[in-house]
Protein backbone atom coordinates (compact mmCIF):
# COMPACT_ATOMS: atom_id res chain seq x y z
CA UNK A 1 0.00 0.00 0.00
CA UNK A 2 1.35 3.38 -0.94
CA UNK A 3 0.33 6.02 1.60
CA UNK A 4 -0.85 9.42 0.40
CA UNK A 5 2.05 11.78 -0.04
CA UNK A 6 1.94 14.62 2.46
CA UNK A 7 1.08 18.14 1.32
CA UNK A 8 3.07 21.28 2.10
CA UNK A 9 1.00 22.36 5.08
CA UNK A 10 0.73 18.82 6.44
CA UNK A 11 4.54 18.66 6.45
CA UNK A 12 4.74 21.92 8.38
CA UNK A 13 2.22 20.91 11.02
CA UNK A 14 3.45 17.35 11.47
CA UNK A 15 6.99 18.53 12.02
CA UNK A 16 5.82 21.35 14.31
CA UNK A 17 3.91 18.96 16.50
CA UNK A 18 6.84 16.56 16.64
CA UNK A 19 9.42 19.25 17.37
CA UNK A 20 7.38 20.77 20.20
CA UNK A 21 7.31 17.38 21.92
CA UNK A 22 11.04 16.79 21.59
CA UNK A 23 13.05 17.50 24.71
CA UNK A 24 16.70 16.54 24.28
CA UNK A 25 16.82 14.94 20.86
CA UNK A 26 14.36 15.15 18.00
CA UNK A 27 15.55 12.13 16.01
CA UNK A 28 13.76 9.34 17.90
CA UNK A 29 10.47 11.21 17.51
CA UNK A 30 11.21 11.83 13.84
CA UNK A 31 11.56 8.13 13.25
CA UNK A 32 8.25 7.46 14.96
CA UNK A 33 6.48 10.15 12.94
CA UNK A 34 7.97 9.31 9.55
CA UNK A 35 8.18 5.51 9.69
CA UNK A 36 5.72 4.23 12.27
CA UNK A 37 2.85 6.72 12.30
CA UNK A 38 2.64 8.24 8.80
CA UNK A 39 4.52 5.57 6.84
CA UNK A 40 6.05 8.24 4.60
CA UNK A 41 9.21 6.13 4.37
CA UNK A 42 10.08 2.52 5.05
CA UNK A 43 12.58 1.95 7.86
CA UNK A 44 15.29 1.22 5.32
CA UNK A 45 14.59 4.44 3.40
CA UNK A 46 14.60 6.34 6.67
CA UNK A 47 17.97 4.96 7.72
CA UNK A 48 19.43 5.81 4.32
CA UNK A 49 18.09 9.36 4.44
CA UNK A 50 19.35 9.77 8.01
CA UNK A 51 22.82 8.60 7.01
CA UNK A 52 22.92 11.16 4.22
CA UNK A 53 21.66 13.93 6.50
CA UNK A 54 24.47 13.08 8.92
CA UNK A 55 27.13 13.21 6.24
CA UNK A 56 26.01 16.62 4.99
CA UNK A 57 26.78 19.83 6.88
CA UNK A 58 24.07 21.29 9.06
CA UNK A 59 21.87 19.94 11.86
CA UNK A 60 20.88 16.33 11.12
CA UNK A 61 17.20 16.71 11.89
CA UNK A 62 16.90 19.83 9.73
CA UNK A 63 18.65 18.11 6.80
CA UNK A 64 16.38 15.12 7.23
CA UNK A 65 13.25 17.29 7.30
CA UNK A 66 14.39 19.16 4.20
CA UNK A 67 15.15 16.00 2.23
CA UNK A 68 11.89 14.38 3.23
CA UNK A 69 9.85 17.46 2.34
CA UNK A 70 11.73 17.80 -0.93
CA UNK A 71 11.02 14.19 -1.83
CA UNK A 72 7.27 14.75 -1.67
CA UNK A 73 6.73 18.42 -2.51
CA UNK A 74 9.97 19.80 -3.96
CA UNK A 75 11.71 22.77 -2.35
CA UNK A 76 8.44 24.11 -0.93
CA UNK A 77 7.98 20.87 0.96
CA UNK A 78 11.57 20.96 2.18
CA UNK A 79 11.17 24.53 3.37
CA UNK A 80 7.91 23.93 5.19
CA UNK A 81 9.21 20.79 6.92
CA UNK A 82 12.27 22.75 8.07
CA UNK A 83 10.15 25.65 9.31
CA UNK A 84 7.94 23.15 11.08
CA UNK A 85 10.92 21.93 13.09
CA UNK A 86 12.02 25.45 13.95
CA UNK A 87 9.20 28.01 14.17
CA UNK A 88 7.43 27.23 17.44
CA UNK A 89 10.48 26.02 19.39
CA UNK A 90 12.31 29.15 18.26
CA UNK A 91 9.54 31.40 19.56
CA UNK A 92 9.47 29.49 22.83
CA UNK A 93 13.23 29.56 23.36
CA UNK A 94 13.30 33.28 22.56
CA UNK A 95 10.63 34.00 25.16
CA UNK A 96 12.53 31.90 27.67
CA UNK A 97 15.73 33.82 26.94
CA UNK A 98 14.00 37.18 27.33
CA UNK A 99 12.48 36.05 30.61
CA UNK A 100 15.88 35.09 31.96
CA UNK A 101 17.50 38.25 30.63
CA UNK A 102 14.99 40.44 32.44
CA UNK A 103 16.26 39.05 35.74
CA UNK A 104 19.88 38.58 34.59
CA UNK A 105 21.46 40.85 37.22
CA UNK A 106 19.97 38.92 40.08
CA UNK A 107 22.63 36.75 41.80
CA UNK A 108 20.12 33.89 42.09
CA UNK A 109 19.61 33.94 38.31
CA UNK A 110 23.36 33.97 37.75
CA UNK A 111 23.84 30.97 40.00
CA UNK A 112 20.88 29.15 38.47
CA UNK A 113 22.17 29.71 34.94
CA UNK A 114 25.61 28.39 35.89
CA UNK A 115 24.02 25.29 37.43
CA UNK A 116 21.82 24.78 34.36
CA UNK A 117 24.84 25.27 32.14
CA UNK A 118 26.92 22.68 33.98
CA UNK A 119 24.05 20.18 33.78
CA UNK A 120 23.42 20.84 30.10
CA UNK A 121 27.08 20.32 29.27
CA UNK A 122 26.80 17.02 31.12
CA UNK A 123 23.89 16.14 28.80
CA UNK A 124 26.03 16.99 25.79
CA UNK A 125 28.84 14.76 27.09
CA UNK A 126 26.43 11.86 27.66
CA UNK A 127 25.20 12.27 24.08
CA UNK A 128 28.81 12.24 22.86
CA UNK A 129 29.63 9.09 24.83
CA UNK A 130 26.52 7.36 23.45
CA UNK A 131 27.52 8.25 19.92
CA UNK A 132 31.08 7.11 20.56
CA UNK A 133 29.81 3.80 21.91
CA UNK A 134 27.91 3.22 18.67
CA UNK A 135 31.11 3.69 16.65
CA UNK A 136 32.44 0.65 14.82
CA UNK A 137 35.89 -0.83 14.93
CA UNK A 138 37.51 1.72 12.66
CA UNK A 139 40.79 2.23 14.55
CA UNK A 140 41.87 5.37 12.75
CA UNK A 141 38.45 6.78 13.58
CA UNK A 142 39.06 6.30 17.30
CA UNK A 143 42.44 7.94 16.91
CA UNK A 144 40.82 10.91 15.15
CA UNK A 145 38.21 11.10 17.91
CA UNK A 146 40.78 11.19 20.69
CA UNK A 147 43.00 13.58 18.76
CA UNK A 148 40.08 15.96 18.19
CA UNK A 149 39.18 16.04 21.89
CA UNK A 150 42.74 16.86 22.94
CA UNK A 151 43.54 19.31 20.13
CA UNK A 152 40.25 21.22 20.35
CA UNK A 153 39.80 20.94 24.11
CA UNK A 154 43.31 21.87 25.17
CA UNK A 155 44.99 23.20 22.05
CA UNK A 156 42.19 25.48 20.86
CA UNK A 157 42.31 24.08 17.32
CA UNK A 158 39.80 25.77 14.98
CA UNK A 159 37.10 23.93 13.08
CA UNK A 160 38.71 24.15 9.61
CA UNK A 161 42.04 23.01 11.09
CA UNK A 162 40.31 20.10 12.83
CA UNK A 163 38.62 18.95 9.64
CA UNK A 164 41.89 19.29 7.73
CA UNK A 165 44.11 17.51 10.27
CA UNK A 166 41.75 14.80 11.55
CA UNK A 167 38.70 14.67 9.25
CA UNK A 168 40.25 14.48 5.79
CA UNK A 169 42.85 11.79 6.69
CA UNK A 170 40.17 9.74 8.49
CA UNK A 171 37.93 9.91 5.39
CA UNK A 172 40.74 9.05 2.96
CA UNK A 173 42.08 6.14 5.00
CA UNK A 174 38.53 4.80 5.36
CA UNK A 175 38.03 5.13 1.62
CA UNK A 176 41.24 3.22 0.98
CA UNK A 177 40.19 0.47 3.43
CA UNK A 178 36.70 0.13 1.95
CA UNK A 179 38.13 -0.04 -1.57
CA UNK A 180 40.54 -2.80 -0.68
CA UNK A 181 37.78 -4.70 1.15
CA UNK A 182 35.65 -4.53 -1.99
CA UNK A 183 38.48 -5.98 -4.04
CA UNK A 184 38.89 -8.85 -1.59
CA UNK A 185 35.22 -9.74 -1.83
CA UNK A 186 35.10 -9.54 -5.61
CA UNK A 187 38.50 -10.53 -7.01
CA UNK A 188 39.08 -9.91 -10.73
CA UNK A 189 35.64 -8.34 -10.99
CA UNK A 190 35.92 -5.45 -13.39
CA UNK B 1 15.63 49.63 15.63
CA UNK B 2 19.41 49.67 15.39
CA UNK B 3 21.31 46.95 17.24
CA UNK B 4 23.54 48.15 20.07
CA UNK B 5 26.64 46.60 18.61
CA UNK B 6 26.09 48.19 15.17
CA UNK B 7 25.25 46.78 11.76
CA UNK B 8 28.81 45.97 10.61
CA UNK B 9 29.32 43.56 13.50
CA UNK B 10 25.88 41.98 12.97
CA UNK B 11 26.86 41.37 9.35
CA UNK B 12 30.22 39.98 10.38
CA UNK B 13 28.55 37.55 12.80
CA UNK B 14 26.09 36.49 10.10
CA UNK B 15 28.88 35.80 7.61
CA UNK B 16 30.98 33.96 10.18
CA UNK B 17 28.05 31.72 11.13
CA UNK B 18 27.31 31.09 7.44
CA UNK B 19 30.84 29.77 6.98
CA UNK B 20 30.56 27.60 10.10
CA UNK B 21 27.25 26.25 8.82
CA UNK B 22 28.99 24.70 5.83
CA UNK B 23 31.60 23.05 8.06
CA UNK B 24 29.08 21.81 10.61
CA UNK B 25 29.20 18.09 10.55
CA UNK B 26 27.45 15.87 13.03
CA UNK B 27 25.22 18.22 14.92
CA UNK B 28 25.15 21.84 15.94
CA UNK B 29 26.79 21.27 19.31
CA UNK B 30 30.02 20.27 17.59
CA UNK B 31 30.23 23.95 16.61
CA UNK B 32 30.12 25.16 20.21
CA UNK B 33 33.92 25.29 20.78
CA UNK B 34 34.40 27.33 17.60
CA UNK B 35 31.53 29.70 18.38
CA UNK B 36 32.87 30.14 21.91
CA UNK B 37 36.29 31.06 20.56
CA UNK B 38 34.77 33.65 18.24
CA UNK B 39 32.10 35.25 20.46
CA UNK B 40 33.75 35.01 23.90
CA UNK B 41 37.51 34.86 23.39
CA UNK B 42 38.05 36.93 20.24
CA UNK B 43 35.18 39.40 20.29
CA UNK B 44 34.32 39.50 23.99
CA UNK B 45 30.65 40.03 23.15
CA UNK B 46 29.37 37.71 25.86
CA UNK B 47 31.00 36.00 28.85
CA UNK B 48 31.52 32.33 29.67
CA UNK B 49 28.42 32.05 31.83
CA UNK B 50 26.25 33.55 29.10
CA UNK B 51 27.67 31.10 26.61
CA UNK B 52 26.95 27.97 28.64
CA UNK B 53 23.55 29.31 29.70
CA UNK B 54 22.65 29.50 25.99
CA UNK B 55 23.07 25.75 25.71
CA UNK B 56 21.13 25.32 28.95
CA UNK B 57 18.18 27.46 27.85
CA UNK B 58 18.00 25.72 24.47
CA UNK B 59 17.98 22.33 26.13
CA UNK B 60 15.29 23.43 28.58
CA UNK B 61 12.91 24.03 25.67
CA UNK B 62 11.69 21.53 23.08
CA UNK B 63 13.09 21.46 19.56
CA UNK B 64 16.39 20.83 17.83
CA UNK B 65 19.67 21.56 19.66
CA UNK B 66 20.68 24.02 16.96
CA UNK B 67 18.41 26.58 18.64
CA UNK B 68 21.21 27.33 21.10
CA UNK B 69 22.58 29.60 18.37
CA UNK B 70 19.33 31.60 18.58
CA UNK B 71 19.86 32.09 22.30
CA UNK B 72 23.49 33.05 21.70
CA UNK B 73 22.30 35.65 19.20
CA UNK B 74 19.78 37.14 21.66
CA UNK B 75 22.51 37.48 24.28
CA UNK B 76 24.99 39.00 21.83
CA UNK B 77 22.73 41.62 20.26
CA UNK B 78 19.03 41.14 20.94
CA UNK B 79 16.62 40.46 18.10
CA UNK B 80 18.99 41.25 15.24
CA UNK B 81 21.70 39.17 16.83
CA UNK B 82 19.32 36.21 17.10
CA UNK B 83 18.32 36.66 13.47
CA UNK B 84 21.96 36.84 12.32
CA UNK B 85 23.16 33.76 14.20
CA UNK B 86 20.11 31.64 13.41
CA UNK B 87 19.91 32.50 9.72
CA UNK B 88 23.67 32.21 9.37
CA UNK B 89 23.78 28.80 11.00
CA UNK B 90 20.86 27.46 8.97
CA UNK B 91 20.60 28.99 5.49
CA UNK B 92 23.78 27.71 3.77
CA UNK B 93 23.41 24.12 4.95
CA UNK B 94 19.67 24.16 4.20
CA UNK B 95 20.28 25.36 0.64
CA UNK B 96 22.87 22.64 0.23
CA UNK B 97 20.42 20.02 1.52
CA UNK B 98 17.76 21.19 -0.95
CA UNK B 99 20.07 21.35 -3.96
CA UNK B 100 22.41 18.46 -3.28
CA UNK B 101 20.22 16.22 -1.10
CA UNK B 102 18.63 14.34 -4.00
CA UNK B 103 21.93 13.67 -5.76
CA UNK B 104 23.64 12.56 -2.58
CA UNK B 105 20.70 10.35 -1.68
CA UNK B 106 20.87 8.66 -5.06
CA UNK B 107 24.51 7.76 -4.38
CA UNK B 108 24.12 7.00 -0.70
CA UNK B 109 25.37 3.44 -1.13
CA UNK B 110 28.65 4.48 -2.74
CA UNK B 111 32.01 3.85 -1.13
CA UNK B 112 32.72 7.56 -1.12
CA UNK B 113 29.61 8.34 0.89
CA UNK B 114 30.38 5.57 3.32
CA UNK B 115 33.95 6.78 3.82
CA UNK B 116 32.76 10.37 4.24
CA UNK B 117 30.31 9.34 6.92
CA UNK B 118 32.58 6.97 8.80
CA UNK B 119 35.54 9.33 8.58
CA UNK B 120 33.71 12.44 9.73
CA UNK B 121 31.61 10.87 12.49
CA UNK B 122 34.52 10.38 14.94
CA UNK B 123 35.66 13.98 14.42
CA UNK B 124 32.14 15.23 15.08
CA UNK B 125 31.94 13.17 18.26
CA UNK B 126 35.37 14.44 19.33
CA UNK B 127 34.20 18.02 18.79
CA UNK B 128 31.06 17.38 20.84
CA UNK B 129 33.07 15.96 23.74
CA UNK B 130 35.68 18.74 23.52
CA UNK B 131 32.79 21.17 24.13
CA UNK B 132 32.84 20.23 27.81
CA UNK B 133 36.55 21.01 28.18
CA UNK B 134 36.39 24.29 26.28
CA UNK B 135 33.28 25.61 27.97
CA UNK B 136 34.09 24.60 31.54
CA UNK B 137 37.76 25.61 31.45
CA UNK B 138 37.04 28.96 33.16
CA UNK B 139 35.81 26.99 36.16
CA UNK B 140 38.95 24.84 36.30
CA UNK B 141 39.42 25.56 40.00
CA UNK B 142 35.76 25.17 40.91
CA UNK B 143 35.31 21.44 41.51
CA UNK B 144 31.59 21.69 42.29
CA UNK B 145 30.78 22.84 38.74
CA UNK B 146 32.65 19.83 37.34
CA UNK B 147 31.04 17.47 39.82
CA UNK B 148 27.59 18.71 38.79
CA UNK B 149 28.50 18.26 35.13
CA UNK B 150 29.76 14.70 35.68
CA UNK B 151 26.72 13.81 37.75
CA UNK B 152 24.46 15.03 34.98
CA UNK B 153 26.48 13.02 32.44
CA UNK B 154 26.04 9.87 34.53
CA UNK B 155 22.30 10.40 35.00
CA UNK B 156 21.76 11.07 31.29
CA UNK B 157 23.87 8.10 30.28
CA UNK B 158 22.52 5.50 32.67
CA UNK B 159 18.89 6.55 33.06
CA UNK B 160 16.09 7.67 30.77
CA UNK B 161 15.24 10.72 32.85
CA UNK B 162 14.03 13.58 30.65
CA UNK B 163 16.78 16.24 30.41
CA UNK B 164 14.48 18.98 31.64
CA UNK B 165 14.40 17.49 35.16
CA UNK B 166 18.19 17.42 35.38
CA UNK B 167 18.33 21.03 34.23
CA UNK B 168 15.80 22.05 36.89
CA UNK B 169 17.97 20.37 39.54
CA UNK B 170 20.95 22.32 38.17
CA UNK B 171 18.99 25.57 38.41
CA UNK B 172 18.08 24.86 42.04
CA UNK B 173 21.63 23.87 43.03
CA UNK B 174 23.07 26.97 41.36
CA UNK B 175 20.24 29.29 42.41
CA UNK B 176 20.78 28.53 46.08
CA UNK B 177 24.39 29.56 45.72
CA UNK B 178 26.06 26.17 45.98
CA UNK B 179 28.34 27.03 43.08
CA UNK B 180 30.99 29.68 43.22
CA UNK B 181 30.11 31.67 40.14
CA UNK B 182 32.06 33.38 37.44
CA UNK B 183 35.76 33.75 38.03
CA UNK B 184 36.08 35.88 34.89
Amino acid sequence: MIPDKPGVSELFWSFSKMSMQAFGGVLPLAERLIVTDRKWLTRKEFVEMLAVSQAMPGPNIINLAIMLGDKFQGWRGGFSAMMGCLTFPMILVSLLTLAFQSVADNPITKGALLGMGAVSIGLVVAMGIRLAASQGHYRIGWLALAGTIVAVGFGGLSLPQTILIFGIPAILIRLFQLRSQEKKIKPNDT
Amino acid sequence: MTPEIGWPLILEIFIRFCMLSLLATGGALALAPTMHKYLVVEKGLINDTQFISSIALAQSAPGPNVLFVTVLGWQVAGFWGALATTMGALIPSALLAIYAGRKVLANSGSVWMKALREGLAPVAIGLTLATAIVLLKPWAGEWRVWALMLLSTAVAYFTRLAPLYSIIVGAIVGGFGFLQSVPA
